[in-house]
């Protein structure tokens, strides 16, 4: 099966075109650098994303702390992933690149905060 | 921050940066999304922490003094400057000026779009706001008009949140937007884009509960009996970027007046010596990197100009 | 509750204007509108033009009452702090045909009263109105034509008619209305049943059905759209005067006006409209009116256009409808005011006051009226200084909320106090979220500021009543 593919990785949006068998990718063209071919062989055999949401905060000076997952994690569970998210209450300080929840949803990956915030 | 970081390495030594919010960072802050920093820092960064790098950086330096919520209402070619911020009003003579003001979005009415005038129609820059800064939701049924990056990726924002997204409607034949957040923001979520099409009514007395769609041709002009019909209670507005130079226009600097930018020959001056403008409201950028990579140059050239005075 | 000696159905201008006036009386008077705030209605979409007098029938009201308003604008304003500017208007002729119609529109405003008119040639035009059309030939120079801010002064009149002891409802749409013997009226409304002795129809667009619901059907209101679209600030000096076409015989015709906020403005169209609620805008009367204004103002181009509105006449025939309904003895209609109606207001509220002194109301004198206002503050209008010592005494003039229009938090506040409910009843008294950016910078702060001040979730903040919430609630989760 041949398909074409934007790569998300850079603002540039390369233009990758891909076959790929039973779930493999067999062959990549187009790609510019080793970003590419990462993301075509993670967007075949298993896409992922980076996901990044607001949580909320009691009694901090914003009412919403931005959050991110330190690596992407899996597409299929960006749903599960949300319905976590809004269950979270930050009500300490915090900064930037503090874990808020480590190994989230046994992704390996961490939901941490993106932004400082005190009490 | 840039310009000012940039200028202070260049030797300038008494700097006075004026933020009208109560924090330092601007629109990066409600931009959470990721696609920061991959030429500035060689890292992917989400908006707020793209700032925090350089609100870490300045706090370090004592000479750049920062005065937040400040608002400057006067500015003269003499680059005098009044400001006011709660309880007080000052008026300042800077030697040099740098202007970082920024963008604000185009509106639905500098798209002329008829219709009503309901609740329930926002710039996307508002949304996101609202969502990400005030924790609310906007609207649940969203037809999003023009395919700009923040539209796009405020589609995936609702639908993350719960919302669903109808359409994305785009007047040209492709989106204005990276392609890149077509992939992860819309094609990810299955929304339909409609190109080729624009918004020729929004429709609602109190709230809005649909919006009329038309194709048009290639000179842009309605082909009649295309008329389609979105049901929706939200529209977002994202058909570009205007500078935001109305205090520099004040001061009698000359001003483009199809793109709002100041008439200039060479990066970040203006007609006024010694007052330059950078980043997003001396021209509107793609990516935040090159706004700050822009603001650093204008940062170099202010210290340059102080030297020369001297 | 007690019954009122007056109630007034209405809250635009009309209304306003009549419950100031009859303030000055030892009366119990109160005041219902069906709309959040007042003026939101016919009033709010008022060009603000407060018209010399010419291009009205002879004999009719609108003939009579608008010159004697035009008079009586000025005292109000001055009395009420509220800007009025005398610009003086201009009838602009293209050919000889149109320029010998000056001549008769001149002699006729002559006859009616109107004072100053002026036959202007190719050359005072030229040298007053320099971005005129070349093609102009001569105009009919009307110098007692002013503006002032319709909805401004329809808060600060029913502001002051508080003051004086005036009781406003809003939310109070009248679903019915029942006698119970003579002068002795029950007024339904989603707040309450008032009981009155008289009571004055001034409801606009629904006069004729609020009319009916008190036993007197023979009029009918037809609502007819106008359209109006706003310049740029930055254009404000594009004309001095206020610019009219030659009249037609349904309209004044699409003009290019000054506005109390600098914005100019162009139109209004004038279509028949099948339904009361259609305040909607289209792209022909857009084309219509662009074209139309360029060609007084060939300068005027597609972009200096910010934002537009459109908003219904309420027309029932040719003249104005004012007057006592002996067959419902205490029940005075006030309807059909289209244009001038602004101008006529005060004149037409001197008139209710007569009418009802005819029917056996007796007037008497308050000891104290409070008949002065003190003038609203706007950050944007005054001078440095001056903002200087009052960031001095309350810090929150220091903080700008909308950066647009540069509106302080202190503004917002005040306005809320002084009755603001909702954000555009927000943006009518302060000009917050009225500039170009139409409110995507200031919206998130203004919910907030008016959440705390009337002590309602943002989630319930309105932009101009229930049904127009702003937000859809919280994000998930919350």
């Amino acid at each position: 099966m041949n398909k074409k593919l934007t790569c998300i990785e850079c603002p540039r949006g390369c233009v990758l075109s891909v076959d790929a068998e039973n779930g493999k990718l067999v062959r990549l063209e187009g790609y510019e650098c080793p970003k590419g071919e990462k993301y075509a062989i993670a967007e075949i055999e298993n896409p992922t994303r980076i996901l990044t949401s607001t949580v909320l905060t009691e009694g901090l000076f914003l009412k919403m702390i931005p959050v991110r997952t330190s690596d992407p994690i899996p597409k299929s569970d960006i749903k599960k992933a949300m319905s976590e998210i809004i269950k979270i209450r930050i009500k300490r300080s915090i900064r930037t690149g503090d874990v808020i929840i480590k190994d989230f949803l046994g992704s390996g990956a961490d939901l941490i905060a993106t932004r400082d915030c005190s009490v | 921050m840039a310009a000012a970081i940039a200028a202070h390495e260049s030797g300038v030594k008494d700097i006075l940066l004026l933020e009208r919010d109560q924090y330092l960072g601007g629109i990066l802050n409600q931009c959470i999304h990721t696609g920061f920093g991959i030429e500035y820092f060689k890292e992917v960064l989400t908006g707020p922490e793209y700032a925090q790098r350089f609100i870490k950086e300045i706090k370090k330096i004592p000479d750049i003094e920062i005065s937040l919520k400040s608002f400057v209402v006067d500015l003269t070619r003499d680059k005098t400057l009044t400001f006011i911020k709660p309880g007080i009003l000052e008026k300042v003579k800077a030697r040099v000026l740098i202007m970082a003001t920024g963008c604000r979005e185009k509106t639905r009415e500098m798209i002329h779009i008829a219709g009503t005038r309901p609740s329930g129609v926002f710039s996307a820059g508002l949304a996101q706001k609202l969502i990400n800064i005030e924790g609310l939701l906007p609207g649940k049924r969203v037809v999003i008009a023009g395919s700009g990056d923040i539209g796009l990726i405020m589609a995936r924002r609702f639908m993350l949140e719960g919302a669903e997204v109808r359409a994305v409607i785009e007047i040209e034949k492709k989106t204005r937007g990276l392609l890149r957040n077509v992939v992860q923001c819309i094609e990810d979520f299955e929304i339909p884009m409609y190109f080729n099409h624009r918004i020729s009514k929004i429709n609602g007395k109190d709230r809005v509960e649909s919006v009329t769609a038309v194709k048009v041709d290639d000179d842009l002009n309605d082909i009649p009996g295309t008329d389609v019909r979105f049901d929706c209670d939200t529209v977002l507005i994202s058909v570009g970027l205007i500078p935001e130079n109305e205090l520099i226009e004040m001061a009698g600097v000359q001003i483009d007046k199809k793109t709002n930018s100041p008439v200039s020959h060479e990066l970040n001056k203006t007609s006024i010596p010694g007052l330059f403008v950078c980043g997003n409201s001396f021209k509107v950028y793609d990516i935040v990197d090159s706004v700050s990579l822009d603001s650093e140059i204008a940062g170099r050239l202010a210290a340059e100009y102080l030297r020369k005075k001297i | 509750m007690k019954p009122f000696d007056i109630l007034i159905i209405g809250g635009g201008v009309i209304g306003a204007s009549i419950a100031r006036e009859l303030s000055r009386y030892r009366l119990r008077i109160g005041l219902v509108e069906k709309e959040e705030e007042p003026a939101f209605g016919v009033s709010k979409s008022n060009s603000g033009i407060i018209h010399p007098g010419t291009q009205n029938p002879a004999g009719s009201l609108k003939a009579r009452l608008c010159v004697q308003g035009n008079i009586l604008t000025r005292k109000i304003c001055k009395e009420l702090g509220v800007d009025f500017k005398e610009v003086g208007e201009l009838i602009v002729a293209f050919d000889e045909t149109e320029r010998g119609r000056l001549l008769q529109l001149k002699k006729e405003g002559e006859a009616l009263g109107v004072p100053g008119l002026e036959i202007v040639d190719s050359a005072w035009l030229k040298a007053n109105e320099p971005n005129l059309s070349d093609k102009a030939i001569a105009a009919l120079y009307a110098p007692t034509a002013g503006i002032v801010s319709p909805y401004r002064l329809v808060y600060d009149l029913s502001e002051n008619a508080g003051r004086n002891g005036v009781k406003f409802y809003t939310g109070a749409g009248v679903e019915g209305i029942s006698q119970r013997g003579e002068r002795r009226f029950e007024i339904h409304t989603p707040q309450g049943i008032f009981n009155t002795r008289y009571l004055i129809n001034a409801a606009g667009l629904f006069a004729d059905e609020i009319s009916a619901m008190a036993g007197v059907d023979d009029f009918k209101i037809r609502p007819r759209k106008g359209e109006e679209f706003l310049l740029d600030k930055k254009r404000e000096h594009i004309t001095n005067h206020l610019l009219f076409p030659l009249p037609s015989q349904t309209s004044k015709g699409i003009l290019v006006i000054k506005t109390s906020d600098g914005n100019p403005m162009i139109g209004p169209t004038a279509e028949d409209a099948a339904d009361k609620e259609d305040l909607s805008t289209s792209d022909a009367g857009f084309k219509k009116v662009l074209l139309s204004a360029q060609k007084m103002i060939p300068s005027i181009s597609e972009d200096d256009v910010i934002a537009y509105f459109a908003g219904l006449r309420p027309s029932a025939g040719k003249d104005f409808i004012i007057r006592h309904e002996d067959k419902v003895p205490g029940f005075i209609n006030v309807a059909g005011i289209q244009s001038p109606g602004l101008t006529a207001a005060p004149a037409i509220a001197l008139l209710v006051a007569d009418i009802l002194k005819k029917n056996g109301l007796s007037l008497n004198k308050k000891l104290i009226f409070h008949g002065h206002r003190e003038k609203t503050m706007q950050l944007f209008a005054i001078p440095q200084e001056k903002t200087r010592r009052l960031i001095k005494k309350d810090a929150s003039y220091g903080d700008i909320v909308c950066r647009c229009e540069m509106v302080s938090a202190k503004e917002v506040k005040d306005a809320i106090k002084r009755g603001a409910r909702t954000l555009d009843g927000i943006k009518f008294r302060t000009r917050a979220q009225a500039g170009r950016c139409h409110g995507s910078f200031c919206t998130t702060r203004l919910l907030k500021i008016l959440s705390e001040s009337i002590e309602k979730p943002v989630t319930e903040i309105t932009k101009r009543g229930p049904g127009s919430e702003i937000v859809k609630g919280n994000k998930s989760g919350d």
